[in-house]
């Protein structure tokens, strides 16, 4: 009869805080139902068994102590990306250019180690090294943040721009130092003196992984306790209180993307001088912008970080596993974190909002 | 010296692809979602697109049986779905619930990239190639016919009439969409619901219809982008990978244009004619120096973002609630 006025029968309201075991506990159900459908998906396009899938996945990962050292490299530079745009994300600022930050911290190592390696004793050569790939980021960085200041410019569209031309200034620079000439190619810098290469500790991962360690936690701590932290958070939360209170806004976003585009170009001297002792244009890979879920993911709280990159690791090892031993396409892998991206996703909504059903009628 | 009359034909086939997906970008935009999904949403239009032409080519066997209409029909409703799906997809992440659209298209570019390199990987299989592409040379024939009168006219047919019906469906869907923007009711709620959502609620316009709609169309026409790709500019080859980083051009197109569809016509065309430049400008042996000229388009993108926001004309401006989910009941 009544028809007009009816109630919607979904009612949404916005929930408050929701207590962290519930929060983690609803991801977590999200994550194993993405898992259960990728394996649908996976018997259907191909005819494993389920049951093999999820044994192979966690072989692949933590299968033997190569691959877990493997697991926690890949794990390390993808938290120190992530803790990279973390302070940027918190001020609302959507920095979409970490990959592109990577790469000119990485061609600012690599000139180094191509232009002064030999000539300088090794402290020295390396401190030269961060310092380069350090301005390097924050320069590739601080372009969007004076102009978002200044102009209010469109960070996102900026940021994303900057990362093909930084691509495509390391494509220049790999023709003009190749070796040898006509390859394309730099290949292994300084293979025989090994100067500004990153000493070895324990193994090649073990130190990159400790730089990260430490980044974490100081990020922690920025963010948190500190006064910078705290404007950050003011700005995110609202311009127009963070200029009442006496913030100088333009000042904040310049200061928070010098420090968001110097960690990437660390992020930067890591793979270069760490681990790869090379250059290439996909050196960064598309961590820039999976960097961006996984921030996102553990709401840009950096010790929660650790957890996200561990899992969207886990799960491209994982699926590489699959791949090979079942002799898929690559790409098979990008498929099934995409699913599982999509669902954890998804599952955001379930704990920002609440769901009220019309109750029946009496 | 630059021989025009080869080179304005390429720029304009290179930037069909950019103007499809530019002009689908511009309508999602418009009602404020920022949907970076684009690139992935290019390779599943692209890819649906190959796997219906490839059946069909299979199931006729050969180029001897195929209906014309039909080797058109099929790529293109294959394509469409692909696209919206994706497109679906999109709008129930970030409109019904309300997930982070820049996430959510991040994580639709991964998933496309993958889904087009896949099925692109598991059809070269099946056909046994011993070069990793698949042909589909019948279907793009028919996809690349041309007017009658193309090859008569000289250097005009040549820049002008040479080009296979989705250049011309192209640059037809732009003027609509360009039209439809800016001159019609439908446009302007659909403007109203990027600028400010609440407002467009409280003035009785159904916001979550808006977003939907132009979302899913958006995709469907960057999804054509794609084909068209395959089908006219690589002559029905698929390889995987071989698409690019051109949706992300499309993207930036969108900015280059300050959200004008009938402007991205000459613009994408520009463009195009950017990202090959380095093939035609004579570099001698500095190889090197053609890496720079492939930077051109981006810088140009950037200077025009930056001269948009310093000028400051309120009708240049982005959307102003792009990229932001719309909850009724928050304040």
């Amino acid at each position: 009869m009544n028809r007009k006025h009816r109630e919607p029968l979904i009612h949404l309201s916005k929930r408050k805080e929701l207590a962290w075991q519930k929060e983690w506990g609803i991801r977590l159900l999200a994550i194993v139902i993405a898992l259960i459908v990728c394996a649908v998906v996976t018997v259907i396009v191909t005819g494993i068994d389920p049951i093999g899938f999820y044994k192979t996945m966690v072989a692949g990962a933590f299968g033997t102590a190569r691959r877990r050292w493997t697991l926690g490299k890949e794990t390390a530079v993808l938290l120190c990306i992530s803790l990279a745009l973390t302070p940027a994300f918190r001020m609302r600022f959507w920095n979409l250019g970490g990959e592109g930050q990577i790469l000119i911290g990485a061609l600012a190592t690599t000139a180094c180690m191509i232009l002064l390696g030999n000539k300088l004793p090794a402290p020295l050569l390396i401190l030269i090294m961060v310092l380069a790939a350090l301005a390097a980021g924050a320069v590739w960085a601080m372009l969007p943040a004076l102009c978002k200041a200044k102009w209010n410019t469109n960070e996102t569209l900026f940021t994303l721009m900057m990362n093909y031309v930084a691509t495509q200034l390391c494509a220049y620079f790999i023709i003009v130092w190749e070796v040898p000439k006509g390859s394309g190619k730099i290949g292994i810098i300084n293979q025989s003196t090994e100067a500004g290469w990153l000493p070895i500790i324990g193994n090649r991962y073990l130190l990159t992984i400790l730089v990260v360690a430490i980044l974490t936690i100081a990020m922690y701590i920025y963010l948190t306790y500190s006064k910078q932290g705290f404007e950050i958070s003011v700005v995110g939360e609202s311009e127009a209180t963070a200029r009442y209170v006496g913030i100088k806004v333009s000042k904040v976003i310049i200061r928070t993307l010098l420090i968001s585009g110097a960690i990437c170009g660390l992020t930067g001297f890591l793979l270069v001088s760490g681990t790869d002792h090379t250059l290439t244009t996909t050196l960064a890979g598309g961590k820039g912008f999976t960097a961006v879920m996984v921030a996102w993911l553990a709401k840009f709280n950096p010790l929660g970080m650790v957890l996200s990159s561990l899992l969207l690791v886990f799960l491209s090892q994982g699926s590489a596993e699959i791949t090979s031993i079942y002799g898929l396409n690559q790409s098979f892998g990008d498929i099934l974190t995409g699913i599982i991206l999509f669902f954890i996703i998804g599952s955001e909504f379930f704990i920002n909002y609440r769901l009220h059903f019309r109750k029946a009628a009496k | 010296m630059l021989d025009l009359s080869l080179f304005i034909p390429r720029a304009v086939m290179q930037g069909m692809p950019l103007l499809y997906g530019s002009t689908g970008e511009t309508i999602s935009q418009k009602a404020g979602n920022l949907n970076l999904g684009i690139p992935g949403v290019m390779y599943v239009g692209a890819i649906s697109g190959v796997i219906g032409a490839f059946l069909y080519e299979r199931s006729v066997g050969g180029a001897v049986g195929m209906n014309p209409a039909l080797t058109i029909l099929i790529p293109m409703a294959s394509c469409l779905f692909g696209a919206l799906v994706m497109g679906l997809l999109y709008c129930f992440l970030t409109v019904t619930l309300r997930a982070n659209q820049n996430v959510t298209g991040l994580a639709m570019t991964t998933f496309g990239i993958g889904f087009g390199n896949f099925f692109g990987g598991s059809l070269i299989k099946l056909t046994g190639a011993d070069v990793p592409s698949i042909t589909l040379s019948a279907t793009s024939n028919t996809f690349r016919t041309q007017l009658p009168f193309a090859n008569t006219t000289g250097v005009i047919g040549k820049v002008l009439f040479s080009y296979g019906f989705l250049a011309y469906l192209g640059i037809i869907i732009s003027l609509i969409a360009a039209h439809v923007l800016s001159r019609t009711r439908t446009g302007l709620h659909l403007r109203a619901v990027g600028e400010n959502p609440g407002t467009a609620d409280a003035a009785g316009i159904n916001t979550t219809k808006y977003k939907y709609l132009s979302t899913c169309i958006g995709c469907m026409i960057a999804g054509i982008g794609g084909l068209y790709y395959v089908m006219d500019y690589m002559n029905g080859v698929w390889s995987n990978d071989a698409f690019g980083d051109r949706g992300w051009l499309a993207i930036a197109l969108v900015i280059f244009t300050i959200w004008k569809p009938d402007i991205g016509i000459l613009a994408s065309i520009l463009f195009g004619g950017l990202y090959i430049l380095y093939l035609f400008v004579p570099t001698g042996t500095n190889l090197a120096v053609k890496e720079l000229y492939k930077m051109l388009p981006y810088v140009v993108t950037i200077v025009v973002l930056i001269i948009t926001s310093m000028r400051n004309k309120r009708e240049n401006q982005p959307p102003a609630s792009l990229g932001l989910s719309y909850f009724r009941e928050e304040r």
